[in-house]
């Protein structure tokens, strides 16, 4: 391998780049956006729960109970309701998510400690929101209950007093922002080199280029260059913005993230030459480059579902998903400050993806036309 | 075929620059060049000639390196290109068909990129680079981009970024088809310069003018070699009279003098008509009779020398015709 071949073909890309609008909003631009929309966008936290409320007792102790769903900041009464019809109504237009009922003799129980029961009506077709709204109104209704009692002397044997790590306020966007980093190179990565092989191809000047002495190699790394230093540009913007923007802690070592980053964007940006030289049109590779990567880095890395609780089969498919590794590395140097051994599994994962992703890069590639 | 032992021109016999035995090439079923074999001597200017799809191309693509035979070999400058292919690459320079330059980088640009890739470098890049925009007449767009100058001028710098390393084969597959006549000119003149300095030119033309100015001539047909010698030779080959026809309807007259008996074969040519006969005193009242009865006035009807594409169409002709 010469390396002023090499070079003279990094420089080419880099000078292409600059002069092609398209290519720059793709490789600046898109993620940073991205990061931007799924940041504001995707909140897994559960706040101001539609309620609606059927309350056929009227006192002040029906009044209190429902003042204290109000309180707790996780319902908002939207809806007082007069009939039961008007409960059902509600939750199958998905105008409320919760509906309030309230039995006719709700004080008279309270009064005569006959263990009032009061009814949640939820929408269960989102799970997720039902399970969550379900788990505060219990606990709103057993405080409710703690309260009314007039001594506090029930003291319970055993008390588990739980405190979260690394995450303590529990804030979705802490657990996304890491894991988006490491989707949205997933996707930018392969689609950015998946254009670059089959363009030549295209324009017919890959054939002025095979004539020449230039080694398949020197191409390949050549090209990979200048995508491997717009990856790490990007990765460093997008964590910028979740430091700057989302105040996402990074605990971690800022340069084992951008040394993770490299074997990542390599086995990423490698893949993508690969499919940009066997498919040798820039449409098809594009796609396929989203195929691949995007899918899997969004459903099978545990960056939304999380692969302990996927079915067997799924989580043995899930270690073929680069994007894994990936977003065990951000997770663990943004949010748990871990260093080199924690993370050495991952980091042996990504690293055998780059080697992959080369040597499929450097095979397809011939500089043979037709 | 006598004219594949015709002896080859005194350049040939020296030292040949070229050595092609046997190349042959498959796509499947298809025989795109089929058992191809010739010499070029060095600083030869050797034309291949032929009808599209003929093998011109695929034959140029083995020679330098792009596609593989699927059997036979060729010697390039002494390298086999089926073992010293990297080696080689650097002994030749090679134009496609298609302009295959960056459109999107700068002349200087593109100059800069293949120096980079051919290892050209230091004064000796200045030095080339100052001739490759002299040569193509852009000394003073060597900041502008490659897309905007005109097909002429692009093509003379694809020939620079062709030969920044001073190959001594060039190889050009049709570099002149698209541009205007006059620029033709203008870029023969450099190929002449180069050959005249050297270099030995393997250039593919469907222009028969251009056909003209090479040394030698190969002419391919459905992947065969069909002809090989240089143009005053192939010109003088053709044994049977051809006759130039002038009539008043040419398309009408095409039609009606292909069937008669002695007329091997009737092509237009300009508003012309040439007719290949079997003897002229014979064929002769035989068409003005044809033509008489058919209603068209015969202009006239005389002997000709034949040209470069008489002898083309009667050599496809005589090798079973195109496809």
């Amino acid at each position: 391998m010469s390396r002023r071949r090499l070079l003279a073909i990094a420089r080419k890309e880099v000078i292409q780049l600059g002069r092609d609008p398209r290519s720059l909003i793709l490789a600046f631009l898109l993620p940073l956006l991205l990061v931007l929309v799924f940041g504001y966008a995707i909140t897994l936290d559960v706040r101001d729960i539609r309620l609606a409320v059927l309350d056929l007792d009227v006192t002040s102790e029906s009044r209190k109970l429902v003042d204290a769903f109000e309180e707790s900041g996780y319902f908002s009464v939207h809806r007082r309701l007069e009939r039961h019809g008007d409960a059902e109504r509600m939750l199958v237009g998905g105008e409320v998510s919760a509906v309030l009922v309230i039995p006719r003799d709700f004080a008279a129980d309270v009064a005569a400690r006959r263990g009032a029961p009061v009814q949640l009506l939820l929408d269960g077709s989102d799970a997720n929101t039902a399970t969550i709204a379900l788990g505060y109104a219990d606990a709103i209704v057993s405080r409710f209950a703690a309260d009314l009692l007039p001594v506090r002397d029930v003291s319970l044997a055993v008390e588990a007093e739980t405190r979260i790590w690394y995450n303590q306020t529990l804030e979705s966007r802490n657990m996304i922002v890491p894991g988006l980093i490491a989707v949205l190179m997933s996707i930018i990565a392969a689609m950015l080199t998946s254009l670059t092989i089959a363009r030549e191809w295209e324009r017919g000047t890959m054939e002025q280029l095979v004539a020449t002495p230039v080694h398949r190699l020197e191409v390949v790394f050549g090209k990979l260059l200048p995508y491997v230093g717009i990856g790490l540009v990007d990765v460093v913007l997008a964590s910028a913005v979740g430091v700057l923007m989302f105040g996402v802690p990074l605990r971690g070592s800022a340069a084992l993230l951008l040394a993770a980053s490299v074997l990542f964007l390599l086995g990423a940006q490698g893949l993508g030459i690969f499919l940009s030289a066997a498919l040798r049109s820039q449409v098809l590779a594009t796609q396929a480059a989203i195929m691949v990567t995007y899918l899997p880095a969004l459903l099978l890395s545990g960056f939304i579902f999380a692969i302990a609780n996927m079915p067997a089969a799924l989580q043995v498919v899930s270690y073929a998903v680069p994007a894994r590794y990936f977003i065990t590395v951000t997770r663990g140097i943004f949010l748990k400050g871990v260093g080199l051994e924690a993370l050495l599994g991952s980091l042996i994962g990504l690293a055998i993806y780059s080697v992959i992703g080369l040597a499929l890069a450097s095979r397809a590639f011939r500089k043979e036309i037709a | 075929m006598s004219e594949l032992a015709a002896p080859m021109s005194e350049l040939a016999a020296t030292r040949p620059a070229v050595r092609v035995s046997g190349l042959t090439k498959l796509f499947g079923a298809f025989t795109a060049v089929d058992d191809v074999s010739f010499d070029v001597g060095t600083g030869e200017i050797f034309g291949f000639l032929g009808p599209n799809g003929a093998g011109k191309t695929t034959t140029i693509k083995m020679l330098t390196g792009l596609l593989h035979p699927t059997s036979g070999t060729a010697e390039i400058a002494g390298l086999s290109i089926l073992h010293d292919l990297e080696t080689l690459k650097c002994r030749i320079g090679y134009m496609s068909q298609l302009f295959s330059l960056y459109a999107d980088l700068t002349v200087e640009e593109n100059i800069d990129l293949f120096a980079g890739l051919y290892g050209v470098r230091g004064d000796r890049l200045e030095e080339r680079k100052a001739w490759i925009l002299e040569m193509a007449g852009i000394g003073e767009q060597a900041r502008r981009l490659t897309a905007d100058l005109p097909l002429g001028f692009k093509q003379r710098l694809a020939l620079g970024c062709a030969v920044i390393h001073g190959p001594p084969i060039l190889f050009l597959d049709e570099p002149t088809s698209g541009v205007d006549p006059v620029a033709r000119r203008g870029f023969w003149d450099l190929i002449y310069d180069l050959s005249e300095a050297g270099t030995t030119v393997f250039v593919s033309t469907h222009y028969m003018e251009e056909a003209e100015y090479c040394h030698r001539l190969a002419l391919m047909n459905r992947g065969r070699l069909i002809a090989l010698d240089s143009p005053a030779t192939l010109r003088g080959s053709m044994a049977d009279p051809l006759l130039e026809l002038r009539t008043d309807d040419t398309p009408r007259a095409v039609e009606l003098v292909k069937g008669l008996s002695g007329v091997l074969e009737a092509s237009m040519y300009g508003r012309a008509l040439h007719v290949l006969v079997e003897d002229e005193r014979a064929a002769t009242p035989v068409i003005s009779e044809a033509l008489d009865n058919a209603g068209l006035t015969l202009r006239s009807l005389r002997r000709i020398e034949p040209a470069l594409e008489d002898v083309f169409v009667a050599r496809v002709r005589e090798a079973g015709g195109v496809e």
